[in-house]
């Protein structure tokens, strides 16, 4: 019999394990590291998206022309999750208005366009007074109305995590801080300069989902990270949070890689971290917590890396959400010249930008800017030579060859059966494709095309199940008139046996119609 | 500030490690040290072989590329068509007439090839047909190999090799007879067959340590040419280890019951072209197995039908035979060594 997986994910971190395949990169951190991060001055216009998270779009509250201050709601989810959009500062609300999104699907959205009246007003706050005397209900409330989503890049609504968490019974707390990805240095930035935020907010965590513990993961080249974030640790007198380096062997900072090397247990397939008693959080989304709760102020900014070769002076800024990159570009001196290519989060799993003028969002953790060096002119793809390169790196444990040959023949049902759900898209097969197979697009396009199949599925089923009814339905109305009729005349006749005179009126009026039936050629 | 004009484009957003060429490329450095050893036993008709081959394959490649409308300069350059010419080459007498390679690569390139699809679709070995094509279909220029170095008192120039492989005629003095030799596994099996013992078989002067003189030279190079190889990461090493593994644990019993009548286990190992398939010819990804285990059950199978071929069957060696019989079970094997998905 299987042990329970509950039980052995409870030693969190303290052995460490290996995950299947992933790559050894180059770091391309320090380049940004070089300065303290900053507040850049307000920019002229800022650009806030209403779909931050993930789930439906929130809905804009307030309209053209209203004076907000900083922290105001100006848009709230209409579904049962309440994602709350908050102003970044205070002004006037200039446009409310369908524009490109910063995301990686390109397609528009609703935007609430911000003119800044350059006095950084705040609306009054209500912090939660004593964090540890309210119960757990209280703080989710707190996460779920101050707008806290992982700000690791999943923008999974944090309060609906908790949530998860809390129900689940979960024993420990992850909170990731093993930003794996070249180039971006944010959640360093973070842990180095706000240790204690981040040691509060696993804290209050920790209490609101009702875990026992709590690790916090960073690499093991972070050295400037434990030196921060021990002494914090210490400072709460706690004794249940732990600070646990692994090895950088990207993607150990996705979730499943995370538990994985942390418990040595799996998250079962279409399962959450939960139902092996554990849930994860990024570093940035636990100080998010820690601000919400204790000043009472909602997430209005978020640490961006912004770095790259196309970058004079690459560095880390708070940014408001909203504030156009092409503002952040400027504050580190503009561009070197040759840029190629803006990508948001990392080289490996970012995504790439239209323009410089989108806006910072909640899930933006780095503005990359790549040079034609960086890029490399594009390689011509080849056909597959089978050399399972992909599959000895894949962290799913998939066959990438074998899934790209089903998705070329579209063969949606094999692709179930090897696991194309499981696919993180974390970039590797593609990297060390011979072939130049753009993988990673085939899986993504495949992903939605299945999506959509199953829903185009079950709209079918549906409109099928309403139309077998339909027909039901109307035959048995049909049914019933009939049975109707029969029984009536069954029942008249039935009398004509007792009375002879309605029998004969009976037959007077059938021959009547039987005459009259076929219409008389001269009338 | 000026705007830059920005590419779009899907992750990674970053040059790709590898290319086919690179691999094939790498393939080919690690097979020159099995070429100068090779050079040195045998002479330097080895280089005119390979350059025959060579020059044949890229023709035929370039007139099936022609034929199926592919791009020639992508396909050429990919280095393919030379690794399985170069292979080839290696495994033929190395003073086989010149109309030896022309039939083996049309047959390696245009049928075994392009007829299956070309690059990356080919279910046999093109270079394993080619051999075997011309294996069964000339045995008589297939088995005139020559003495290695040491052996006899010099090997070949290059202008007697040049006129042997094109014209068939030697230079007097020289007649084939005189030259050539059967290989040394043909010798130990034609012995054994007609009732000698291992022993009586090796006393003669062609063998040095474990099998031929010279021939475990070129194996021991070759096999160093192979742990580049798999420090490079090129081919994967459960084929190789599973292969020689195989042929070292599955004779070992036979040789201790009856040493007189049967190899020993490093005799099979450094005879024929065992080493050279374990490290080349069977880590082909296309005709191979793609998961880790398959790739072991396939070493395994290859290492099972040479024996059995070695022991029991019609050639002296069986190694073409073991890979292209895989190759035929490949995928079967692939599909009941699927690995397990995360979270399965």
């Amino acid at each position: 019999m299987h042990s329970d997986p509950v039980k052995l994910t409870r030693g969190a971190g303290q052995h460490l394990h290996h995950y299947h395949g992933g790559l050894r990169l180059r770091h391309n951190k320090k380049i940004s590291c070089l300065h303290p991060t900053v507040r850049p001055p307000l920019p002229e216009l800022l650009v806030i998206p209403l779909h931050q998270h993930l789930g439906v779009p929130a809905e804009p509250v307030v309209s053209p022309g209203n004076l907000v201050l900083k922290g105001d709601l100006i848009g709230v989810e209409a579904s049962s999750q309440h994602i709350p959009v908050h102003a970044p500062t205070s002004g006037r609300i200039e446009a409310i208005e369908t524009r490109g999104m910063s995301q990686a699907s390109g397609i528009p959205g609703c935007c609430v366009l911000l003119r800044p009246d350059g006095e950084d007003r705040w609306r009054t706050l209500q912090p939660v007074n004593d964090w540890r005397a309210v119960d757990s209900e209280t703080l989710i409330q707190t996460i779920v109305a101050t707008g806290i989503v992982g700000l690791g890049g999943s923008v999974f609504p944090t309060g609906k995590k908790t949530e998860i968490g809390k129900r689940a019974g979960i024993h420990t707390l992850i909170l990731n801080g093993a930003e794996c990805e070249p180039y971006i240095s944010c959640d360093e930035m973070l842990m180095r300069e706000r240790p204690a935020e981040i040691v509060l907010g696993a804290q209050i965590l920790q209490k609101a989902t009702g875990a026992e513990s709590t690790v916090i993961a960073i690499e093991d080249q972070m050295g400037e990270v434990r030196r921060a974030l021990e002494p914090a640790i210490k400072d709460t007198g706690s004794t249940d949070i732990s600070l646990i380096r692994i090895k950088s062997i990207y993607p150990e900072g996705g979730e499943r890689q995370l538990i994985q090397v942390l418990t040595g247990q799996e998250v079962p397939e279409g399962g959450y971290p939960a139902d092996i008693g554990l849930i994860c959080n990024n570093v940035a989304t636990a100080a998010a917590v820690a601000t919400a709760v204790t000043e009472g102020k909602p997430l209005l900014e978020r640490y961006v890396t912004v770095t790259g070769n196309g970058i004079v002076e690459p560095r880390n800024f708070m940014a408001l959400l909203g504030t156009p990159v092409s503002h952040l570009v400027a504050q580190c001196g503009g561009y070197t010249g040759d840029v190629a290519r803006i990508v948001v989060g990392g080289p490996m799993m970012g995504y790439s930008l239209p323009s410089d003028q989108q806006p910072v969002v909640k899930a933006s953790n780095c503005i990359l800017v790549l040079t034609a060096q960086d890029l490399e002119s594009p390689q011509p793809e080849m056909p597959c030579i089978n050399c399972g390169e992909c599959a000895r790196v894949c962290p799913a444990q998939l066959l990438p060859q074998e899934l790209h040959w089903q998705i070329k023949n579209a063969q949606w049902e094999d692709t179930e059966s090897y696991h194309l759900s499981a696919c993180i898209e974390c970039g590797c097969c593609d990297l060390v494709c011979p072939s130049h197979i753009p993988l990673v697009e085939w899986f993504h396009f495949a992903k939605g095309e299945i999506r959509e199949q199953s829903k185009q599925r079950s709209l079918a089923d549906h409109a099928r199940s309403r139309h077998l009814a339909r027909d039901e339905r109307l035959l048995r109305i049909k049914q019933d008139r009939l049975d109707r009729i029969a029984r009536r005349k069954q029942a008249l006749r039935d009398r004509a046996g007792q009375s002879r005179t309605i029998a004969e009126a009976i037959e007077r009026s059938e021959s009547k119609k039987a005459m009259k039936s076929p219409p008389e050629p001269d009338s | 500030m000026n705007l830059p004009i920005l590419t779009a484009g899907g992750a990674p957003h970053m040059p790709p490690q590898f290319t086919i060429a690179g691999v094939m490329q790498l393939v080919l450095i690690a097979l020159l040290p099995g070429i100068v050893a090779h050079l040195w036993f045998f002479g330097p008709g080895l280089i005119i072989q390979i350059v025959l081959a060579v020059v044949f394959a890229l023709g035929f490649e370039t007139m099936m590329l022609k034929l199926r409308k592919q791009p020639l300069r992508l396909f050429l350059g990919d280095y393919s068509a030379v690794v399985t010419a170069v292979l080839f080459a290696l495994c033929i007498p190395p003073l086989a007439p010149w109309w030896i390679a022309l039939i083996a690569m049309l047959f390696a390139i245009v049928v075994a090839k392009h007829l299956y699809g070309g690059l990356g679709s080919n279910v046999f070995n093109p270079a394993m047909v080619g051999y075997v094509v011309v294996l069964i279909s000339f045995p008589q220029e297939m088995t005139q190999w020559l003495p290695t170095r040491g052996i006899a008192e010099t090997v070949p120039g290059l202008a007697d090799s040049l006129v042997a492989i094109f014209t068939g005629q030697l230079p007097a003095p020289l007649n084939w007879d005189a030259i050539t030799q059967s290989t040394p596994l043909d010798t130990l099996k034609t012995g054994l067959d007609s009732g000698r013992m291992v022993s009586e078989v090796r006393s003669s002067p062609m063998f040095g340590d474990f099998v031929g003189l010279g021939w475990e030279w070129i194996a021991n190079w070759y096999a160093l040419g192979g742990l580049f190889l798999l420090y490079r990461r090129v081919i994967p090493w459960q084929v190789p280890v599973a292969l020689i593994g195989s042929v070292l644990l599955i004779s070992l019993p036979a040789f201790l019951m009856d040493p007189a009548n049967n190899l020993s286990p490093l005799q099979h190992v450094f005879s024929g072209g065992l080493l050279l398939a374990a490290f080349f010819i069977a880590t082909d990804p296309v005709s191979g197995c793609t998961s880790a285990w398959g790739r072991f059950w396939f070493g395994v199978g290859v290492a099972v039908i040479t024996l059995v071929i070695r022991r029991w069957g019609g050639y002296p060696d069986g190694i073409a035979f073991g890979v292209l019989l895989m190759n035929m079970a490949a995928p079967l094997i692939d599909r009941y060594t699927r690995p397990r998905a995360y979270g399965q």
